[in-house]
């Protein structure tokens, strides 16, 4: 069991991506090391500037540990002395290529969920469609909270009735106009037509 | 109680449990009322009430001549309200306000209420507990401590013993020794994980950051399950001793009890129970003299299932959504408030005490080699002897169904029990000679999980069963991740068009695959143990599944939407009662004539069916609708 994710003396460590060696420093995860060796993690919900949420799956890896093989999310897994990473083995792409499925019910129009269903050779989903496109991947809630410390957006509900929303009684709503910097996180650029729908009732007045 | 009531020494406590013991053994009588969620549904607190007003007309003086308890629950609920009387061990069974006269008299004059007593099959009466066939097939080490013992008074659990396993520990256990003892137990985790306690306790004790914290988890959701409930409710002390002896093996010196809401006399009985402790110095600083102190803070849950996972739990006492995280620092390294944390179920601290007192090796002696001792379940469903019952580890399923359970209600076809809440699976007849451990039910596909133990008759359907438990866990799901929020969605989608009749030959495989996407790819247990539901009743009983889509048909007569009410010509009598009964008014015909049922209108309610004179019996349910409003499928019923 890893103790300490302590960074006093970034401590170095060597581990296996796709068979590539790399030494990184203690406390970096799978992703930020694979990312360094330029072998390309697929993800929706990750952000450097925030912390990981693990919400997406896009970025699930197997990696295997004292003979033990385990399907994680690169995001947040801090990489392990000797850990070997697999982010194609068959196990990741037939968890990807389902993922994807479920997406193109979703979202069909993100760039990375494209590229991944021509991949996957996915034409169309066998799933119903959804007419919400919102992925709660959280980028803009966790930017807002994390980054600027605003807290003028928010998660509301839970299960399958979560949903991102505005907080117009939040007092920071009224920066929302000049800092916009959620606006370009969006994955999938729903979150700028709520963001009009929730200032209505303000234009009103 | 006075500030004198301070408990100061390991030798105080025993003298105190000494003095108790003979001033309990001076008294003449004792009556136990269980007072569990049960029985006090059933009003046993009249009985409690109609006992002291016995005592005040007959003009007993000396309090200390009648003992009157209101316990924890005794498990037989379906026979509540129960009441025992001591010192000969008579218990009665759904006993009413009005008996408590005879009752009372009867047993000052050393006599039994006969009809209130048990009766077995071949009506004979039994006059104690332990001779009755739900509670002989059991080892209720946990559930009989409740008896003696008035859930909201500390002296009775000092009277037996209590608080001194922690006085042992305290005296003469090294932290280390205490841990040792626990892993030597076997003792695994009662929340549903089986993670090795005594492994838990050891990483968050050498886990290096300070302080560190301890956790009663006792956000018992499943429906239909209140084993955690029935402990905390009836014997708070027991998982408070618990809990200090598991601090004291970790190092810490604040705990805290997560509790559901919608329990409302669990947190009173836990408050009181707390403040009991913390005046005899049970509770506090430098206690027993030890000069170990503990504190221990109730945090009321705000109503969510999800909140029973770990990471999720201390989310939601640090103020925060109850959300799990990603889990790959474990919590007893960094839970709460990024500190080493450990958390146990209810029933694993509850074992804790008798684990010390007894050894380690007592402990092993029940139950399997990889599962010991043993685990209460919640016995619910179409059984005739629900309740909550404790039988040792690796007992057969057909054993806690017909042996304790006394087999299926009005001597139906068994079809299947369901383990482990909704997250777990169902099991089928053929594999009813199946040990109940960790391992074996895991790999029947369903879970040991907390407890829960759902048995179903030939009337369930397993489409409708599968889809209720999915719809459960929708709801309660935390949405966060996409496989879990996204992957139920789509499984609902798809048991609501197959419980319509609309199913797609694709859809059994479209389950399979997101079942396997859902259980690889969630964030927490609440999404890889999902599919549980699905595949087990899609491995057991496709055959059900497929007479939903390809034949339209429900072979339980469950789903409203594939089932049709028909009147049987040569049945009917013309009474006319169904005509009255029907909200729709779907039911016509002329008295003392055969009536119809207009199937265009009728909402398929089965109020009909109900109303329909035993005599006649002319209504009944045909399945196998086809889209022409032709009927196939079963000529009879």
């Amino acid at each position: 069991m890893n103790d300490k994710k302590v960074d006093t003396n970034r401590k170095k460590i060597n581990l296996t991506i796709d068979d590539k060696k790399i030494e990184i420093n203690d406390g970096d995860t799978i992703l930020q090391a694979a990312k360094k060796i330029g072998i390309h993690i697929p993800t929706l919900c990750y952000n450097e500037k925030i912390k990981p949420h693990g919400a997406c799956r896009l970025c699930l890896v197997e990696i295997e540990k004292r003979g033990r093989s385990k399907i994680v999310a690169s995001c947040a897994y801090p990489a392990e002395e000797g850990l070997m990473v697999k982010t194609e083995s068959p196990g990741v792409e037939k968890i990807r290529k389902n993922l994807v499925e479920l997406y193109l019910a979703l979202f069909p129009f993100n760039p990375e969920i494209k590229k991944l269903a021509r991949k996957y050779k996915l034409t169309r989903s066998r799933f119903k469609k959804e007419n919400n496109y919102c992925i709660l991947c959280g980028l803009c809630v966790r930017y807002c909270r994390e980054v600027k410390g605003y807290n003028a957006v928010g998660f509301a509900g839970r299960g399958t009735d979560k949903k991102v929303v505005f907080i117009p009684e939040s007092s920071y709503f009224k920066y929302c106009e000049k800092c916009m910097e959620c606006m370009n996180i969006c994955p999938t650029g729903v979150f700028p037509s709520n963001y009009g729908l929730a200032r209505i009732p303000q234009i009103n007045k | 109680m006075t500030v004198d009531n301070k408990i100061n020494s390991f030798q105080d406590l025993q003298k105190k449990a000494k003095k108790l013991q003979q001033q309990s053994d001076s008294a003449d009588l004792a009556f136990s009322i269980c007072s569990g969620p049960g029985c006090k549904a059933y009003n046993s607190e009249d009985l409690y009430s109609a006992i002291l007003e016995e005592i005040k007309k007959n003009n007993i003086k000396e309090k200390d001549r009648i003992i009157v308890r209101r316990t924890g629950c005794h498990g037989y609920c379906e026979m509540g309200p129960i009441v025992i009387v001591y010192p000969k061990d008579i218990c009665y069974f759904r006993v009413k306000k009005e008996d408590i006269p005879e009752v009372f008299s009867k047993a000052l004059k050393g006599e039994v209420v006969e009809r209130l007593l048990y009766k077995d099959d071949r009506g004979n009466p039994i006059i104690k507990e332990s001779d009755i066939p739900f509670y002989k097939f059991q080892k209720r080490i946990l559930l009989n401590n409740h008896l003696k013992i008035d859930s909201k008074n500390i002296d009775d659990y000092i009277m037996g013993g209590g608080y001194q396993s922690l006085a042992k520990v305290l005296r003469e256990m090294s932290p280390e020794e205490v841990i040792e003892e626990v892993k030597k137990s076997g003792l695994r985790g009662r929340g549903g994980g089986g993670f090795p306690t005594g492994i838990k306790w050891e990483t968050t004790r050498n886990a290096k950051s300070e302080p560190k914290y301890i956790i009663v988890n006792a956000d018992e959701g499943d429906p239909g399950a209140y084993m955690d409930r029935g402990i905390l409710e009836g014997n708070p002390h027991s998982v408070l001793e618990g809990l200090m002896i598991g601090a004291y093996a970790i190092g810490s010196n604040m705990g805290f009890v997560y509790v559901r809401q919608e329990y409302p006399i669990t947190v009173e009985n836990l408050n009181i129970a707390i403040d009991q402790a913390r005046e005899y110095g049970l509770i506090g600083k430098n206690i027993l003299g030890s000069g170990f102190g503990f504190d221990i803070k109730v945090h009321k849950g705000a109503g969510s299932y999800v909140s029973g996972e770990s990471s999720a739990l201390t989310t939601a006492i640090e103020g925060s959504v109850g959300e799990p995280r990603l889990k790959y620092i474990h919590t007893s390294v960094s839970g709460l408030l990024g500190k080493p944390t450990n958390l146990n179920n209810v029933e694993t601290f509850a074992n804790i005490p008798l684990i010390i007192r007894n050894g380690a090796d007592w402990f092993r002696s029940m139950g399997t080699k990889t599962s010991t001792g043993t685990k209460i379940f919640s016995l619910v469903g179409k059984v005739k002897n629900t309740g909550l019952v404790e039988v040792p580890m690796g007992i057969s399923l057909r054993d806690i169904i017909y042996k304790i359970g006394g087999g299926i209600k009005d001597d139906k076809k068994f079809k299947a029990v369901q383990t482990g809440g909704p997250s777990g699976g169902v099991i089928p007849e053929q594999l009813l000679d199946l040990p109940v451990d960790f391992d074996e039910l895991t790999k029947a596909g369903s879970m040991m999980g907390s407890g829960g133990m759902v048995v179903m008759d030939e009337c369930s359907c397993m489409v409708n069963v599968a889809h209720y438990f999915l719809k459960f866990l929708a709801d309660e799901s935390c949405g966060k991740c996409v496989p879990c929020r996204e992957g139920l969605r789509q499984m609902l989608y798809i048991y609501e068009r197959i419980m319509e009749g609309k199913g797609r030959e694709e859809d059994l495989t479209l389950l399979e695959d997101l079942s396997m996407l859902l259980r690889e790819a969630s964030l927490c247990a609440l999404g890889t143990t999902a599919p549980n539901i699905v595949l087990t009743t899609l491995k057991y009983f496709k055959e059900e599944y497929e007479a939903h889509i390809y034949y339209n048909m429900c072979p339980a007569k469950m789903c409203s939407q594939l089932i049709t009410y028909v009147i049987d010509k040569n049945k009917c009598a013309g009474c006319g009662i169904c005509i009255k009964i029907c909200p729709v008014d779907a039911i016509k015909g002329e008295s003392k004539k055969p009536h119809t049922i207009d199937t265009e209108i009728c909402i398929k309610c089965g109020s009909c069916i109900e109303a329909c004179p035993e005599k006649y019996s002319a209504i009944e349910k045909k399945t196998g609708l086809v889209k022409e409003g032709v009927i196939q499928g079963e000529k009879e019923s």
